[in-house]
Formats: C-alpha cells, sequence, structure tokens
C-alpha cells in the first residue's frame, strides 16, 4: 500500500510535467492542424536556459532561493517563448496553405535543427544541477519503507494547478482565448471578422512554448541532469498524453499526461522499468484503435 | 532595378527586428556555456553573441533588400529548377537508362577503388529505401516515421534466420522480407484507419519500441552488443573467401582468377543494385495496377475513393505492407554487408534521412530520390571534417526546402494515368 501510495505521488508528478507539455501540442494542433514536431526540443531549451540561468545567479552570488526561482522560472518563459515564436516564423509561417505533410517535415527538420544547435554550443554530454530544494513531508510509514512527498513534488503540481486554471480563464474568457476558438473554428471566416490569424496563431506558440519552458525548469531541478536529446523521448510521450486525452482539448491534454505518468510509473515499478516506453507507446495505440477521438475529444467528421 | 532609399530603411528596420530577436535567442544558450564536469568553470562567450547578431542583421538585411527589389512573381520566368526539368523531360527515359548504364560500369572502371565501390552500395541503400518508402509516402501518401523499424526487422531476421536456421542469403532474403511486410501489416492494421498524422506518430512510436525491444532481449538480439559474424551471401553457391571450406568452391577458385578481396565488395554491389532496380520496375509497374492507381487516387483524395468504393484500410495496407517488405529486403542487405548488425543503426535519424531522400527528392519521383540520395549520403561521407555541423545542416535544409520548395527538389511529377492523351492516343 505504502509502495502503491509513493508510486501514485511520482506518477502524478511526472504526468503534471507531460501535461504541461502536451498543452503546447493540443493547442497548436487545435488551430493548425498540424503536429509540432520541435515542441520537444522546445521543452529542452526551457530546460537548458533553467539550468544556465541557475548557473549564471549562481556566478553573480544570489542565493536566496525563491527569489532565485522566480527570476529563473520568468527567464525561462520568455527565452523560451522567444524560441517558440522564432520557429513558427520561420518553419511553419511560409508554409501555411501548402500541401498537408510539408509543415510536418519542416517540423522534423527544425527539431533535428535545434538538438544539435544546442548540442554544437553546449556540448553534448549530460550537465549535471545541485539539488535546489530538498526535503519533504513523510506521509506514512510502513516498517522502513516511508512515503514522501518531497516539497518539490508539491511545487510541480501546485504549480501545473495553478497553470491549468490560469490557461482555462484565458481560453475561456480573454479576447486571446475567444480570437484562438474562433481560429479552431474556421481560419477564413475568423479572418473575415477582424481577428488577425497569424498574431493569434504566433501567440499560441508563445503559451505554449512558455507551459513547456516551465515542464523544462521543473523538469531539471526534479532530476536535477539534463542533455540535448532529453527533448525526443519527453515529447513524443506528451503527444501521446495529448492524443490520449483527446487532441485539440486542454483538460484532456493534462488528464493524458497524468495517465501517462501514471501508466509509466506504474509499469516502472511494478514490471519492467526497460520497457517503460514501449508501456507508454502500446497505450497510444491501444487509444486508437479503440477510441481514436481520445478519451474527452469529440470524433471529427471530415467534410468535403 | 537599383534599390529605393525606401526599400531600403524598411529592410534596416526589418534588419535591425531580426538582430534584436537574435540577440535573445543567442544570449542564454550561446553566451553561456554550462560546464560538464565540476572542475570545469562556467564559460561566457560575449564574442559569439556579438557574431549571431551580427550574422542575422546582415542576412536579414539582404533577403529583405533581395525581395522588395525582386520582379513581381507573375512576371518572373519559371525557377531555374522547373526549366531545366522542361527541357529533360522528353529525354527523361534516355537520361535515366543512361544513368543506369553508367552505375552498373562503376565497378569496372580502373578509376574504381575498393572505397569508391563500398560507397557505391551504401547510396545503393539509401537509394533502395528511398525507393521503398516512395510507394508508401509517394504514391500512397502515408507518411511513415519508422520506416528504419522494418530495415531493422528485415535486418534482424535475416542474421537470426541464418545463424540459427543455417539458411543462406538467397533462402532468407525473402522471408526477412515476408517478416518485414508481416510487422507492416500488423502495425498498419489499427493505425491506417485513421488520419495521417497519428499514422506519422505511431510509426515513429512503433520505430522506437522496436529499437528498445532490440536492446533489451539481449537473449535473441545480443542487445546493445547486436550480432556479429553474419554468414556473407554466395553466387549460385560461389562464395567470396580466400579459403573457403570443405567441400565449397571459392569464386575465384571456379573462374581461374587469383583472389582479390575486391571481388566480394563488387559483388556486393551488384546485389544492391539489383535489389534496388527490382523495386524501381515493381514500383513503376505497380503504378499501372489497379491497386497502384487505387494507392494514387487515394493519397488525392480519400472522400471521393471512398465514395467510388475503395476501401481505404485495404489499399493503404497493401502500400504500407509492400513498402516494409522493400525495407526487409534493404536490412537484409545491410546485415550481410556490414558482417555484424546492433541497434545503433536503427535511430529515428535514420528514418529522417530516409525520409528526407524521399521528401527531398520530390516526393513521388525516382530519379529524384536518386539524386538525394547521392546528395545527402555522400555529401557527409566526403566532408569529415564537417562532421559537428553535419545534422544541424541537415535539419536546417530539411526546413529550407519546405519552405523553398516545398513539393521537393524534382517535383516534375507526371501523373500515372490520364483522361485522354496529349499524344492523341487512346486512353
Amino acid at each position: 500500500m505504502a509502495y502503491f501510495l509513493q508510486q501514485l505521488i511520482n506518477g502524478l508528478t511526472l504526468g503534471a510535467v507531460y501535461g504541461l507539455i502536451a498543452i503546447g501540442y493540443t493547442m497548436v494542433y487545435g488551430i493548425i492542424g498540424m503536429i509540432n514536431f520541435a515542441h520537444g526540443e522546445i521543452y529542452m531549451i526551457g530546460a537548458f536556459i533553467c539550468m544556465i540561468a541557475f548557473a549564471v545567479l549562481g556566478f553573480m552570488g544570489i542565493a536566496s532561493v525563491p527569489m532565485a526561482l522566480l527570476v529563473v522560472l520568468l527567464l525561462a518563459i520568455i527565452l523560451t517563448a522567444a524560441y517558440g515564436w522564432t520557429v513558427e516564423r520561420i518553419a511553419y509561417r511560409p508554409l501555411r496553405g501548402s500541401f498537408r505533410l510539408a509543415p510536418l517535415i519542416s517540423a522534423i527538420g527544425m527539431s533535428i535543427f535545434l538538438q544539435n544547435y544546442v548540442q554544437l554550443l553546449q556540448g553534448a554530454r549530460v550537465k549535471a544541477m545541485e539539488p535546489v530544494i530538498s526535503g519533504g513531508f513523510v506521509l506514512m510509514r510502513d516498517g522502513s519503507f516511508q512515503v514522501t512527498l518531497s516539497y518539490l513534488q508539491l511545487m510541480i503540481m501546485s504549480v501545473t494547478v495553478v497553470l491549468m486554471a490560469g490557461f482555462t480563464t484565458v481560453i475561456h474568457r480573454t479576447p486571446l482565448g475567444r480570437a484562438q476558438r474562433a481560429c479552431e473554428q474556421d481560419q477564413k471566416m475568423a479572418a473575415l471578422s477582424g481577428i488577425d490569424v497569424d498574431r493569434t496563431i504566433s501567440l499560441t506558440f508563445v503559451l505554449g512554448a512558455g507551459l513547456a519552458a516551465v515542464a523544462g525548469v521543473m523538469n531539471t531541478l526534479y532530476y536535477g541532469v539534463i542533455d540535448f536529446f532529453i527533448g525526443f523521448l519527453v515529447g513524443l510521450k506528451a503527444f501521446t498524453a495529448a492524443v490520449l486525452g483527446g487532441i485539440g482539448s486542454l483538460p484532456g491534454a493534462m488528464l493524458g499526461g497524468l495517465m501517462i505518468g501514471l501508466i509509466e510509473a506504474f509499469w516502472a515499478a511494478y514490471f519492467d522499468a526497460a520497457y517503460k516506453d514501449v508501456a507508454a507507446f502500446s497505450v497510444l495505440v491501444l487509444v486508437l484503435i479503440f477510441r481514436p477521438s481520445g478519451l474527452l475529444g469529440r470524433p471529427k467528421v471530415e467534410k468535403v | 532595378m537599383a534599390p529605393q532609399a525606401s526599400s531600403i530603411s524598411a529592410a534596416l528596420r526589418e534588419a535591425s527586428l531580426a538582430a534584436a530577436v537574435a540577440l535573445v535567442l543567442a544570449l542564454p544558450l550561446a553566451g553561456v556555456r554550462l560546464p560538464s564536469g565540476a572542475a570545469e568553470p562556467l564559460a561566457f562567450r560575449p564574442w559569439w553573441v556579438v557574431a549571431a547578431v551580427l550574422a542575422v542583421f546582415v542576412g536579414r538585411f539582404l533577403i529583405a533588400l533581395h525581395i522588395s527589389t525582386r520582379r513581381p512573381r507573375a512576371f518572373a520566368a519559371p525557377p531555374l529548377f522547373d526549366r531545366a526539368l522542361g527541357a529533360m523531360t522528353p529525354w527523361r527515359r534516355w537520361i535515366f537508362a543512361g544513368f543506369i548504364v553508367a552505375v552498373a560500369l562503376l565497378p569496372l572502371m580502373p578509376f574504381a577503388d575498393r572505397r569508391m565501390i563500398d560507397l557505391g552500395s551504401l547510396v545503393l541503400i539509401y537509394v533502395m529505401l528511398g525507393w521503398g518508402l516512395n510507394i508508401v509516402v509517394g504514391l500512397a501518401g502515408l507518411l511513415d516515421l519508422g520506416y528504419v523499424a522494418f530495415y531493422a526487422v528485415g535486418a534482424y531476421s535475416y542474421t537470426l534466420l541464418a545463424i540459427h536456421f543455417d539458411l543462406n542469403f538467397w533462402e532468407s532474403l525473402p522471408l526477412a522480407g515476408a517478416f518485414a511486410a508481416l510487422f507492416g501489416v500488423l502495425l498498419g492494421f489499427p493505425v491506417l484507419r485513421l488520419r495521417g498524422d497519428y499514422l506519422a506518430i505511431v510509426t515513429l512510436g512503433f520505430g522506437e519500441m522496436i529499437r528498445i525491444v532490440l536492446i533489451n532481449w539481449s537473449d535473441l538480439t545480443g542487445g546493445s552488443e547486436g550480432i556479429s559474424s553474419i554468414p556473407a551471401p554466395t553466387l549460385f553457391g560461389l562464395s567470396f573467401t580466400a579459403n573457403p571450406a570443405a567441400g565449397e568452391t571459392a569464386f575465384h577458385q571456379f573462374f581461374g582468377i587469383p583472389f582479390a578481396g575486391v571481388h566480394k565488395l563488387i559483388f556486393l554491389y551488384y546485389l544492391i543494385l539489383a535489389l534496388a532496380l527490382l523495386t524501381h520496375v515493381f514500383s513503376m509497374r505497380i503504378r499501372r495496377l489497379p491497386v497502384g492507381r487505387a494507392w494514387e487516387a487515394l493519397r488525392e483524395d480519400e472522400i471521393a475513393s471512398r465514395a467510388l468504393g475503395l476501401n481505404p484500410v485495404m489499399v493503404k495496407l497493401s502500400a504500407f505492407g509492400i513498402g516494409a517488405m522493400f525495407a526487409g529486403f534493404a536490412g537484409a542487405f545491410f546485415a550481410t554487408r556490414q558482417g555484424f548488425i546492433n541497434p545503433s543503426s536503427f535511430t529515428f535519424i535514420e528514418s529522417a534521412i530516409i525520409l528526407a531522400i524521399v521528401v527531398l527528392g520530390g516526393m513521388g519521383s525516382q530519379m529524384g530520390v536518386v539524386c538525394a540520395a547521392l546528395v545527402l549520403v555522400l555529401l557527409p561521407e566526403l566532408a569529415r571534417d564537417l562532421a559537428g555541423f553535419r545534422m544541424l545542416l541537415f535539419g536546417a535544409a530539411m526546413v529550407a526546402i519546405m519552405v523553398w520548395r516545398p513539393r521537393g527538389l524534382l517535383s516534375h511529377r507526371e501523373p500515372s494515368v490520364r483522361l485522354g492523351d496529349r499524344a492523341g492516343g487512346a486512353p
């Protein structure tokens, strides 16, 4: 029971991070119907910026942890969002209205480019960081086994919840969210009624990249090691999460992320850790067979 | 046309904006280098940022100036590529035939050395993979990001059959293809009912799954060490070794010529050339069969094809399975050429390279695949010094070509079927 509870906590933490990334996939897919293959790399860049920012702050001698955390988070969000904006501007915007596979192939090229860009600039070796936040609550004792909820896990979950709430408000209550929903339904009609479609799509990429940056910061704090290749697998799993939850649906992305995180944690705990990625992808295939529109998605009818 | 003052100032504005963005982007990643170990200090590189910002400023300025002074599109001549292709089109068959003859004669030329023949067979592997994937992506319009998985299935099934069941190359080649096709059908069946992008991601996931299984199932696959001492193929029972085992005849003994290691390379070269040409002829002929026409119809308009009574799942499945089969053949050849295999030969990057060959060549264009394979395989081999920048340029080229020519370099595609005929023949 105690072991189960601990895995539940670990899985939820992991799932919160996947969920944050999955929102970026699901929003972009909802609006322009493309898989932003480079989104995993945006997350990786966010993680790198987080570690660099911590290193620079440490170099400047800023020691207050809450202060440093806030600065790092803001810097990572702003700088990563700039990457998201640039990627959209260079690789996707010129291809709008092109044939269907063109943006996806461009995105794959972008993803390869960004990986090698970071590898060339920062080197191929793993970068490590001292843990910034340590300690936690002991929730339960079972013999010698302790169930702990670390402060960091608590922080990751609460930041995710706050961001989710904020995002839902943005989508449902603000002019930007209205414009996004309009573009999702019909871009031409939205443009006719005075919505700047290009700007809305750009902002969607910026928001998605911002969330990926938060995920990158959280994961860097949680694991303490990063390299230039972390974006590939995490991106793939986050996309799986978005599909699982129903692509185009925000709560679905979060739900899918949590489920992928839980599946991975439990599979690694009770079965074979080497095959935990296989388990996550198998879930994707099963979902696509039995419920192609995902858990919370609506089936889309294709019209001529 | 001389640039006007207004267009220069507009270009300057654009360039300053781009330079500002470049500053933001370069500041963290280029300006600071994280230490890799505890002993290494944090390094600051301000000049890298300055260089990046300057490069972006100048580059953006020149592009903006070029665009503003360019004549309007309608009056511009068609791009150079299109004109060259248009001129070549009537001679297409002859150019292709001449090319095949040149490729076939290459190993016999006096200047051909071991390295050149070896590189030639490497290029031909990619040409064959490109043509195989072209059936899936170019003809049927299905985006397969895990093509390398079927390549791996072919390579491993050949190896395991050869080692555990003592089958020779010619016996296990069809089996390797069949296994790969079986995997293709098994994977394709659930996914092909869905939209193309899902297929892309599922095939990508499948490619990773195969690799993870190959690494972890050590009893069968040797784990990440892989399997070595894979038997080499024979020519009608003639082996290519200096001292053949008892009861075997070697190539040089049969023909009464002195032994030379290059014979085996030349044989491998012709073997992959034959396999590649088989792929080519197959995909050219199948376009004229009902199933090939169904692929192209489905690629162009799924709803219309469905309305005409095609079963999309079966049609796509056949394309997917046949594409996988050719990857299986190529995989078997790869295993026997290398003599050893391990999972690191079958990463996502391989899939991306094969896809890039198809896409850059112009989807559906057979000759385009050859050109793209030559460029993408030979350039990195020749420019070893640029190894670090190789994949960076590769990714940038994929983006640039999509932006510049979304239909690929040689995108002058002839429809396989047309209503009526330009020459006035019967349909």
